[in-house]
């Protein structure tokens, strides 16, 4: 029987599907050996890439807060907003997110130390890692256990049940788009437990504590003491830094969003994942993740999360490194007809706005 | 005074701004140090930096190197030691050095000899160069003279443990220390002996200082040679019973120096410190040793498990997340040990370094920041 093209069985759960366990454990063991190859190689030539582009971040900041100051002529506002926005991205992306998945302790580099790295988002870096780097990375696409399947607001798979509140699914995506960042910070919160009663208020109030302290430093940051110092520029200053924030969101919105909800990504139940053995585990996580085809600048702009296959295969490498590796994972991928779902950002990204809209009906 | 006050004041003011809860809020989340790392490396708020002001290489397998540190340096004692940060393979590797010049002096000399598995002294050897930028921990060390320097005074020295006794040297004749002062060094051959012009020109300049320099390498009538023993140290200086004696090198040496000192029971005349590279531990399929875990007080018995299994045995309970190496939610700083990694059975020996606790089990003694 001619296997599906665009859709393949879970391995565990259909006896037909053609990977059988020795062929996984024999997938499993060519990763492990690329990861050992990869690690190995590790040495001054990541540590440069880094350097430049916390260099890059550095210089987009201060050259768009500085452009935002002379907002008196028009294009400097629009440029100092777009380089605010370069950097806030860069620092969430391609150094926040990497680094706090200890991509870079290596190094030694307290700079780089994933046990200290603080970024500038809502989210703190504590909660962040738990939900994130622990839960969602572990439990990828696992209904009820991969807190980011929805984010608790919106309904991205079938196996969610459908509920009269699901009709608005694509207005609060727009919402969680603009205001990404609170969203994710306030996905720590685990607020959808709370109303169910799951847990009480009082449980997460020191998670409470530390995101209310980062909302209000950002704040303070760019709401309150950048315009201050701007004098007249105050209002377009202000502007400026309430736009790089929301560019800073919608952009790391879509990244996430087209890493795993594009049509052909698959969702897994608790049950079928139980036990799962080292090859079984890096087969979910191909199934439940999808790349980006582009260019230099956007994997770097994003974060190299284009990659997202190879950054759930390997999420303590470090992700300048996924272009390299992806090509060994996507000759791997077809030897074994495992499918690599890999697409632009167009194409991606409007079939996850499908995706949400098809969701918000039974 | 006032004069001096207000050339100073730019910089004070300077400092107290980036300080400033003010400034601090301007760069939150960043410290301030990611900013003003653009316009000057060395500038940081706590940390000690140095520029490398001058490269020296005095022997083949050495390298001196003047240090500039910046404003966060509190300065030494002579016999101190100091860490030394440097970038290599991307990698910032730390390893401690013992000044040879004096506190007083404006900048800081540290003589690095090449050890055959030292990676940081192969590396500076190799590759130091003006220009470059270093990491320094503040100093450190009890294997200081005392604040009233001691009337007479033997110093012993082999290979690279000529450093602290430059610094002690350079510090007591700059001072116009009078007592007696007796220096034997320990060298391989005459090209390795650290230095030795400076030593010879020191030796004839001072009266109080007698200089004997041992080639252990090397043989000839008007040489002494083999290594430390009673009857050399005898036809050296009659009678060490009557000095403070302060002896850094190599194992063999402190041990040599210990024994004699202990049958003449003269320990308390006796300070060392020790000049090497750890041993390397042999690693085999049984779990020996302890954990202690330097946080908390606990320690237990190796059993071979993973670092969170037995803290968890321990009555401790370690933040982590997958158990499997994925998440890095359990990272620790593992302050001295050897790990194995029980995923892919990598032998790793590290000092003060982040390691995942859920798939590292310790091989022998271990202390872990818990």
């Amino acid at each position: 029987m001619p296997k599906s093209a665009t859709k393949q069985a879970n391995p565990i759960t259909d006896p037909e599907f053609e990977l059988t366990q020795e062929q996984l454990d024999l997938f499993g063991e060519e990763l492990d050996a690329l990861r050992a190859r990869v690690l190995d190689d590790l040495g001054q030539r990541d540590a440069d890439y880094i350097n430049k582009i916390l260099n890059a971040q550095r210089g987009f900041e201060v050259a768009g807060r500085g452009m935002l100051f002379l907002s008196f002529i028009p294009p400097a506002w629009i440029a100092g907003t777009v380089s605010l926005g370069i950097s806030k991205i860069l620092d969430n992306m391609e150094i926040g997110h990497n680094v706090m998945h200890g991509q870079y302790d290596w190094t030694q580099d307290p700079r780089l130390d994933s046990t200290q790295f603080e970024w500038d988002t809502s989210s703190p870096s504590v909660n962040w890692k738990d939900s994130h780097n622990y839960q969602h990375h572990t439990h990828t696409n696992i209904v009820g256990k991969d807190r980011d399947v929805g984010y608790g607001i919106l309904r991205m798979s079938e196996d969610q049940p459908w509920h009269p509140y699901y009709l608005g699914n694509l207005l609060y995506a727009t919402l969680l788009m603009t205001f990404f960042e609170y969203g994710v910070a306030m996905h720590d919160l685990e607020v959808e437990r709370m109303v169910s009663g799951e847990i009480s208020v009082t449980e997460k109030r020191e998670e409470f504590d530390h995101i209310w302290r980062k909302v209000r430093d950002q704040a303070v940051k760019d709401y309150v003491l950048f315009p201050l110092l701007a004098g007249p520029m105050a209002p377009a200053v202000l502007a400026g830094n309430f736009s790089a924030n929301i560019i800073r969101n919608i952009w790391s919105f879509m990244i996430i969003f087209c890493g795993h909800f594009p049509e052909g990504v698959e969702e897994f139940t608790e049950e079928e994942t139980a036990n799962e053995t080292r090859g079984q585990w890096y087969y979910r996580q191909i199934l439940g993740s999808a790349n980006l085809t582009g260019g230099k600048i956007f994997h770097i702009m994003s974060g190299n999360l284009s990659h997202q296959i190879e950054h759930h295969l390997f999420p303590d490498i470090p992700a300048h490194r996924y272009s390299e590796i992806a090509v060994e994972v996507k000759e791997a991928c077809a030897r074994f007809g495992i499918p690599y779902n890999t697409g632009p950002l167009p194409r991606q990204f409007g079939s996850v706005v499908k995706k949400i809209a098809r969701l918000s009906l039974p | 005074m006032a004069l001096g006050y207000l050339r100073n004041s730019p910089r004070r003011i300077t400092r107290g701004l980036l300080d400033s809860q003010f400034v601090e809020s301007l760069v939150s989340p960043n410290p301030v140090e990611r900013y003003i790392g653009l316009l000057d490396p060395t500038w940081s708020r706590r940390d000690v930096r140095a520029e490398v002001v001058g490269v020296d290489r005095q022997t083949p397998r050495s390298v001196t190197l003047t240090l500039q540190p910046n404003s966060n340096w509190a300065g030494f004692v002579p016999g101190q030691h100091v860490g030394l940060t440097v970038e290599i393979d991307g990698v910032l590797t730390t390893r401690y050095y013992s000044p040879a010049s004096r506190p007083a002096d404006k900048r800081l000399e540290l003589t690095i000899s090449a050890h055959p598995a030292g990676k940081v002294s192969n590396f500076l050897v190799k590759n130091a160069r003006v220009g470059m930028i270093l990491g320094l921990s503040p100093a450190e060390g009890e294997f200081v003279l005392p604040s009233s320097p001691p009337g007479e005074l033997l110093l012993i020295s082999g290979g690279s443990g000529i450093t602290p006794m430059m610094s002690i040297l350079r510090t007591l004749l700059g001072d116009e220390h009078a007592a007696p002062i007796t220096f034997l060094h320990y060298a391989r051959t005459g090209r390795d002996a650290l230095y030795r012009e400076e030593l010879e020109r020191l030796a004839a300049e001072y009266e109080n200082l007698n200089l004997v320099t041992v080639l252990t390498r090397e043989t000839g009538p008007k040489l002494i040679s083999g290594r430390l023993s009673r009857e050399q140290l005898k036809s050296i200086h009659g009678d060490h019973a009557n000095a403070e004696a302060y002896v850094c090198g190599p194992e063999s040496l402190i041990a040599a120096a210990e024994s004699i000192w202990s049958q003449d029971q003269l320990e308390d005349k006796l300070h060392t410190e020790l000049f090497s590279l750890p041993e390397p531990l042999v690693v085999t399929e049984d779990a020996v040793g302890s954990v202690r875990f330097t946080k908390s007080g606990v320690e237990v018995a190796n059993d071979g498990q993973s670092l969170l299994v037995q803290a968890e045995q321990g009555g401790l309970s370690p933040r982590h997340g997958c158990r499997m190496g994925i998440c890095h939610t359990c990272v620790c700083r593992l302050e001295s040990g050897t790990v194995r990694n029980v995923r892919t059975g990598e032998v790793k020996t590290v000092s003060n370094e982040l390691v995942q606790i859920c798939v590292n089990a310790p091989v022998g003694d271990m202390e872990i920041d818990l």
